[in-house]
This record gives structure tokens, sequence and C-alpha cells, in this order.
């Protein structure tokens, strides 16, 4: 058996990502562990222990400056990967965001075949797409 | 110096997403760079030192590429679909979809089925890159389009 576990965003500030993944998302802290610089902070959906997303900092041991630099202003560009989240109600969740005082939409809640979808961005720039599927969607694709 | 570059990416990836959001009215290229904290002049050189091409150009792709999405997906007639996607004159809109393309949009239209793919996954990567040996952005061919800008909108 091999099942998804980790996975990462690279995220310009830890704190930063914390506050927005936690605090606005609704995501919620799975595992925030110091070592030297490093800092092992990854969060998960709530209730759902399986699957982690590491917020990765760019920068030393794990890489050098430079390439850190380089990082950096690729996740800037919003050119590094990103996230698809589900939920069960994006319309409400993207009214939640923007009360929560996010403004970084790159898609406002649109209706498809497969279900309802929405797209934000992080603070940093990372793609961040939120879907609803449709009650139907198995149906539609199989 | 690099936190710099990171702000100013970060700002031309907010105003690059305002085009997104708006592909199909006028362009405003001062407002679009008013996004991104920058004059106009700046904002087009940097976008295309950051991103590879010319806001305009990127746009023509992300219009062409919504066409693509409407010729196959619906029954719309092309004259309706170079309206929706915010092009104001027939003429223009076949000599762009043909030049990055490479056919006619009802040649197109006659060649492809619905995707059943995530919208956000047909946005992303059926976007055209533009046909090889076409005049790069800021060429004749770009210069002379009714690309429809806004009024008082200068040509980069």
């Amino acid at each position: 058996m091999i099942k998804l576990n980790v996975a990462s965003v690279m995220v310009l500030d830890q704190e930063e990502a914390l506050d927005f993944y936690v605090n606005k998302l609704g995501l919620e802290v799975a595992r925030d562990i110091h070592q030297g610089p490093f800092r092992w902070l990854t969060v998960r959906a709530p209730g759902d222990p399986g699957i982690e997303i590491f917020l990765q900092e760019p920068g030393p041991p794990v890489q050098d400056e430079a390439t850190a630099a380089q990082l950096r202003e690729l996740i800037a560009k919003g050119a590094m990967g990103g996230l698809v989240i589900q939920t069960d109600d994006a319309r409400g969740l993207y009214e939640t965001l923007r009360a929560r005082g996010v403004t970084d939409f790159t898609q406002e809640p649109t209706d498809h075949f497969y279900g309802t979808d929405m797209g934000v961005r992080d603070p940093f720039g990372n793609p961040i797409r939120i879907l609803q599927p449709a009650r139907t969607a198995h149906q539609v694709v199989a | 110096m690099s936190r710099e570059a990171e702000d100013l990416n970060r700002r031309l990836l907010r105003a690059r997403d305002a085009m997104d959001r708006a592909y199909a009215e006028p362009l405003d290229v001062r407002a679009v760079a008013a996004v991104a904290y920058v004059s106009e002049a700046h904002f087009i050189r940097t976008f295309r030192a950051v991103f590879g091409e010319t806001p305009h150009r990127y746009l023509q792709r992300r219009r062409v590429e919504r066409s693509m999405f409407l010729l196959r997906e619906t029954e719309r007639s092309v004259t309706d679909i170079c309206l929706d996607v915010g092009f104001t004159s027939l003429g223009t809109f076949s000599r762009t979809f043909r030049e990055i393309v490479g056919e006619t949009p009802s040649g197109y239209r006659m060649g492809h089925e619905p995707m059943a793919a995530p919208h956000c996954f047909q946005k992303a990567t059926t976007r055209p890159m533009v046909a090889a040996g076409a005049k790069r952005p800021g060429g004749s061919a770009t210069r002379s389009s009714s690309f429809g800008e806004a009024p008082g909108a200068a040509a980069p």
C-alpha cells in the first residue's frame, strides 16, 4: 500500500503562511517542530490526519542562499506549484475568505458540469483552487 | 535587491491576475499598471522581463484560449465568440487566432470537441503558444491590430 502523506508548498514566510492557511483558509496545524534555523511546519484539513502540507520556506540548510533567492522570485511570480482543496460549500468559503480580508482571488465561484470552483492566491503568489464537486460528478467522469 | 525583485514580481502577478479576470474588457494598460503600483512604461518593460512576453501578447493568448474554449464547448457563432472574448473586429480576431493557433477559428472548431477536463486545467494548459514564425510582440502585427484598448490608452 502507498498513499499520499506530505506534500510541500513553498512560502516566503512561515508565520505569514500559518496565518493564511490556518486563520483564513481554515486548515489546522499538524506539526510545528523547530530544529535550529529549520522549522517543520505542516498543516492539514481538520479531521483529515493522513495528508499534511509542509509550508516550506526556502533557505539554508536545505537550499543555499542563491538557490533560495531564485525560488523566492519564482514563488512571487506564481510559477511554483499550488494546491487543490475540496469543500462542500465553495461559495460559503469564498464569503468567509472575503470576510477575513482575503482579496487575491483569481476566479470567483463558477459553476461547471463537474462542480463549483474558485481560485485564490496565498499571500506569496501560490495558486489555490477550491472545488466543490457536483453531486453527480463521478457519473459524468466515469 | 532580491526582496525588491520578489515584491515587484508579486505585484506584477497581481496585475496579470487582473488582466486574466477582465480579459473580455478593453485593455487599459494604465489601470493594470496601477494594480502593480508602477508606471505604464515600467509595467510593460518589467512584465516582459518577468513573464517573457508583453502584457498585450499575454492578453491576446488569454483571449484566444477563451475563444478556443467557446469554439469547442458552445454553438455560438465565430462573430459572437470574437466579441465575447474582447476583440472588437472579426478581422483582427481571425488574423490573431491564425497567427497564434495556426488555423482559422472555424477550422479549429471542426477539428475539436468538448474536453472532459476541469476548467482550470483547460484554461492553464490549452492556452496556445505563439505559432513558430509568428511576428514578435511589439512588431507590426501587434501594433496594427485593433486590440480593443480603452480610449486614451497608449500602444506599447
